[in-house]
């Protein structure tokens, strides 16, 4: 008896979210934008920089380091320039991020052994760029400075770096972001969509319609919570092709593990989207009431910022961030292969998490009901 | 011009709005209005009638001109709709359906900002205002949030909004709805007023009892233009042919359906204890005794507006309930009442919403909520089909306790709302399909019901058109079926016929009566007098309380006079609200 109105129920709620446009667009359009932006337009790497050259010296050395500078791929444009001035306003307009400028005793200082400087003026206000470009050029001007007289007779007492990636040899951003992305694909839709359910229903008159129904409260929660987390589990798996196949990005670990706690991950989302929808009058609000769930969630995961760089106050916060459990596990199970303790003693919290929303979804329902 | 168009005006100089062969589609759907021609004349009240979908709130949009016709032309006090819009907006006041009101403003803030949107000159708002709140007796209320006004002072106070600046031709778009008889009564001797000063008024109304008040009316239907004329031009149709039976013998709803299905008559309806009816054109009055069977007295009686209406449409729908034939019967268990009301008490913080409402209701009947919007009859109504928890009392369907076989109590009961409350993306067929589920239905039985409620309604052509699509009286069948398909032995209506056309709600009820007479018990909230006809017994609610309780003659009969021996329902509802009042100030 209670499976057949269960059953009916579940049903329902995902002919509701198929069959109205507006839902059915939520369910296709946000996860094409996310997956296209993220992994395409928002990249942290630093490529295609412009940068002015202002050579006062006429040396061997300084064309060698505007050779050099020029044939590196990270450069796009690479203009000259005589004019302090030109520097000033090319920094000032952003149409260069970075400006050399090469002393006019340059060659002469490398040639007589004595130390040579050079000066970059950075634009500041990209600050995360202009760190990782002045990286860059450090790093020509050092490799340079071993082929000089006194850099050759200085190499052998040098200590030589060699850096090597692990997990992800080629530190490719993508491999880094995609896996990111099916946990924020599935807490976006998980969360929407519950959000949306109860809210629609008060919009359109039907709840009343629901509640004089023999279902229990319990079943009307239940059957609320089941389909938006199928539906996250579909973008899961749909995201996860992607990655795989479109990406080609390495799964190592195991796919049980990761529908496992999956799932619970969703439940603890769901919980939270059913809070939401139970506050709200409106799908207006619930939906504005899901992104301010949504936006300091993923600020706080370490989704795109690691939480050891937050302020210490800041970061006991995200112990209550389900996302941030997730993104440990998803991240380890596609480059790591991490093991089944790691992925258990992240989704302890998870379920933890999901304990308490759930039972805080259920108690605001049975509340609101009076 | 050279359109003829068929006027009774017999003045032509008093002509404030003239349609032309005005036509309007939206998009894929029906059309919205067919060549719809008329006129709108200064110093009366036009009654712009016709049931919900009909096309009113679209010409009165066209007449203002805020949206353009497909066809045909409109001319309002002289300018074109299409040419000259903003000087037609200067002349008139309209009061949108969903009053445009800021409810969270105060009386006076609204009309200050009114005052300003219609840039009323500074000097004449101290006069105007004074005026206006004294003709609405809004007075006492201008620090009052509007959102907080009971529904007749909101359509009052709107009014006030739209008169800020003296217009021409005033448009008021279902300005009584949601208002109780008195104020809808204050209301409508306000607008009478207002046209002695040579305004021209159109009143859009779904009730057909306000038609019957207006000077003159356009009768929509379905985007038709059906008549226009005096009212009485109308009713004059079925004059002679109407008639009330009284002093029945056994169950009047068992001798309605059996009248319904005899030859010669057009359409019956329950009034009280009696049955009124209007037999065809051509049936003879030696015919009436054979019709009347086994009623004591024929009596005829003054025809309405709503009899010429049905008789228009090509009579009603018959008498029998295919839906009740197929019920099974539901035996008396020993008199035991079905829904029970034990001193039901609710309070929302300090306001008393309800208080101490008491009263059973035993097999087989029909029993109502009358009263007001705001008055209490919705959260009586609602505590006891278990959407709310009674701060008192208890309530009680089938013998089950809500508060403690909740579960239980609502297996018993269908569930019908006032709004269509369905699933609108879902199909026909998804949404019969979810209602027989959540209430335990499956396999054969399932399949059973569901392909009988199809055979029933008619629903098959239609089984995969989404639920919002289907014609408004289609909506209306599928609401029923859903409610019923679990066979419920409690069925609770709210508001179930409100806007709906006449032959859809004579239908609904010819299947509410059959499913009574096979034992099933209903309990009904309308504001709508002739719904509570069809009671068996009456609570009038008022303020939180139950005024008064009786059986529609009883009630009647309660307020009768000398000046007024035979009042209607409304009078009655009247009489004992006053009565209320007069004693809550003694």
């Amino acid at each position: 008896m209670w499976w057949t109105r269960l059953k009916a129920l579940i049903i329902k709620e995902l002919l509701a979210v198929l069959r109205d446009p507006k839902s059915r667009m939520i369910l296709i359009v946000p996860p094409i934008v996310q997956l296209l932006v993220f992994s395409y337009a928002a990249t942290l790497e630093v490529r295609n920089v412009d940068v002015m050259i202002l050579n006062r010296d006429s040396g061997h050395w300084s064309e060698e380091l505007i050779t050099r500078i020029e044939g590196s791929p990270t450069f796009r444009t690479v203009s000259h320039t005589q004019d302090q001035s030109r520097i000033h306003d090319a920094i000032s307009n952003q149409t260069v991020i970075a400006a050399l400028e090469i002393g006019p005793s340059f060659s002469r200082d490398i040639e007589a052994g004595l130390p040579a400087t050079i000066q970059i003026i950075l634009d500041g206000r990209k600050s995360n760029a202009s760190q990782i470009v002045a990286g860059y050029l450090s790093q020509i001007a050092g490799r340079l400075s071993l082929e000089t007289p006194s850099g050759m007779k200085t190499q052998s007492a040098m200590i030589n770096v060699m850096p090597r990636n692990w997990f992800n040899p080629n530190l490719d951003f993508q491999w880094f972001m995609v896996p990111n992305l099916i946990a924020s694909i599935a807490m976006l839709i998980g969360l929407i969509v519950t959000a949306l359910s109860i809210a629609r229903e008060r919009e359109l008159g039907t709840f009343d319609q629901l509640i004089v129904s023999p279902l229990r409260t319990h079943e009307i929660v239940i059957g609320k919570l089941i389909p938006p987390m199928l539906i996250g589990v579909f973008h899961m798996t749909v995201y996860l092709l992607a990655a795989i196949f479109l990406f080609q990005i390495p799964f190592r670990g195991s796919l049980i593990y990761l529908y496992g706690s999956g799932i619970i991950y969703l439940a603890a989302i769901v919980g939270i989207g059913l809070f939401i929808s139970a506050l709200s009058k409106t799908q207006q609000q619930a939906i504005l009431g899901a992104f301010l769930f949504i936006v300091p969630a993923i600020l706080l995961s370490g989704f795109a910022t690691p939480i050891e760089n937050m302020p210490q106050w800041l970061q006991p916060i995200t112990i209550i961030n389900p996302l941030r459990y997730f993104l440990v596990i998803i991240k380890g199970l596609f480059l790591k292969d991490i093991g089944s303790l790691e992925v258990l003693h992240q989704t302890i919290p998870l379920a933890l998490i999901a304990g308490v929303t759930l039972s805080a979804a259920a108690w605001l329902f049975r509340r609101r009901l009076e | 011009m050279t359109d003829r168009i068929p006027s009774t005006d017999d003045d032509a100089r008093s002509e404030f709005v003239r349609l032309a062969d005005v036509s309007k589609s939206f998009g894929q759907a029906a059309q919205a209005l067919k060549d719809v021609s008329g006129i709108i004349s200064g110093g009366r009240i036009t009654g712009l009638v016709g049931p919900d979908g009909a096309g009113k709130t679209t010409l009165i949009r066209l007449i203002t001109g805020l949206m353009q016709p497909d066809g045909g032309s409109i001319n309002v006090l002289g300018f074109d709709t299409k040419l000259h819009a903003p000087s037609i907006q200067a002349l008139i006041g309209y009061m949108p359906q969903r009053f445009g009101l800021y409810e969270d403003l105060t009386v006076q803030e609204n009309l200050n900002l009114y005052a300003d949107l219609r840039s009323l000159p500074l000097g004449e708002r101290p006069a105007a205002f004074d005026e206006l709140l004294t003709f609405t007796d809004l007075k006492r209320f201008t620090g009052r949030l509007a959102g907080q006004l009971s529904g007749g002072m909101k359509q009052k106070l709107g009014l006030a909004c739209a008169l800020l600046k003296k217009p021409r031709l005033l448009l008021l778009d279902e300005p009584g709805v949601g208002v109780d008889p008195i104020s809808r009564r204050d209301l409508w001797k306000m607008v009478k007023d207002l046209t002695k000063d040579g305004i021209g008024v159109l009143w859009s109304t779904a009730y057909l009892d306000e038609a019957e008040a207006c000077d003159k009316v356009l009768l929509l239907n379905k985007g038709e233009l059906l008549f226009s004329g005096p009212p009485a031009d109308l009713t004059n149709r079925v004059k002679d042919r109407v008639f009330k039976f009284t002093g029945i013998s056994g169950s009047r709803r068992q001798a309605l359906s059996k009248i319904l299905e005899q030859q010669g008559v057009v359409d019956g309806v329950i009034q009280g204890d009696a049955v009124r009816i209007v037999t065809s054109a051509e049936a003879k009055r030696s015919e009436l005794t054979k019709i009347a069977g086994n009623t004591a007295k024929i009596r005829a009686t003054e025809p309405r507006f709503e009899d010429a209406f049905v008789d228009m449409l090509g009579g009603g729908p018959g008498g029998r309930s295919k839906l009740a034939e197929a019920a099974t019967r539901l035996d008396d268990q020993n008199g035991k009442p079905v829904i029970e009301a034990h001193g039901l008490t609710k309070n929302f913080g300090d306001f008393t919403a309800a208080k101490d409402i008491t009263f059973d209701i035993p097999r087989g009947q029909i029993f109502g909520l009358l009263g007001p919007n705001g008055a209490g009859k919705s959260t009586t109504f609602k505590m006891l089909c278990g959407l709310l928890k009674p701060t008192q009392g208890e309530g009680r369907v089938a013998g089950f306790d809500l508060r403690r076989d909740g579960a239980e109590a609502r297996n018993r009961l269908g569930y019908m709302a006032q709004k269509f409350s369905l699933y609108g993306d879902l199909s026909v067929g998804q949404n019969l399909d979810f209602f027989a589920g959540v209430y335990g239905l499956s396999g054969s039985r399932k399949r059973e019901r569901i392909s009988l409620m199809n055979e029933i309604f008619s629903f098959a052509a239609r089984d995969n058109l989404p639920a919002k699509d289907l014609p408004l009286g289609l909506k209306q069948r599928l609401a029923l079926a859903c409610a019923v398909m679990h066979e419920p032995e409690a069925l609770f209506l709210d508001e179930p016929t409100s806007g709906v056309d006449p032959i859809t709600r004579r239908e609904f009820w010819t299947h509410i009566n059959g499913l009574v007479e096979k034992g099933v018990t209903v309990l009904v909230t309308t504001h709508f007098m002739d719904e509570a006809e069809y009671c068996d017994r009456i609570s009038l609610i008022y303020r939180g309380r139950s005024i008064a309780l009786g059986s529609p003659d009883e009630l009647k009969a309660g307020v009768a006079t000398k000046t007024q021996p035979d009042p209607t329902m409304e009078d009655a509802f009247i009489a004992l609200v006053e009565a209320s009042e007069r004693e809550a100030a003694a």
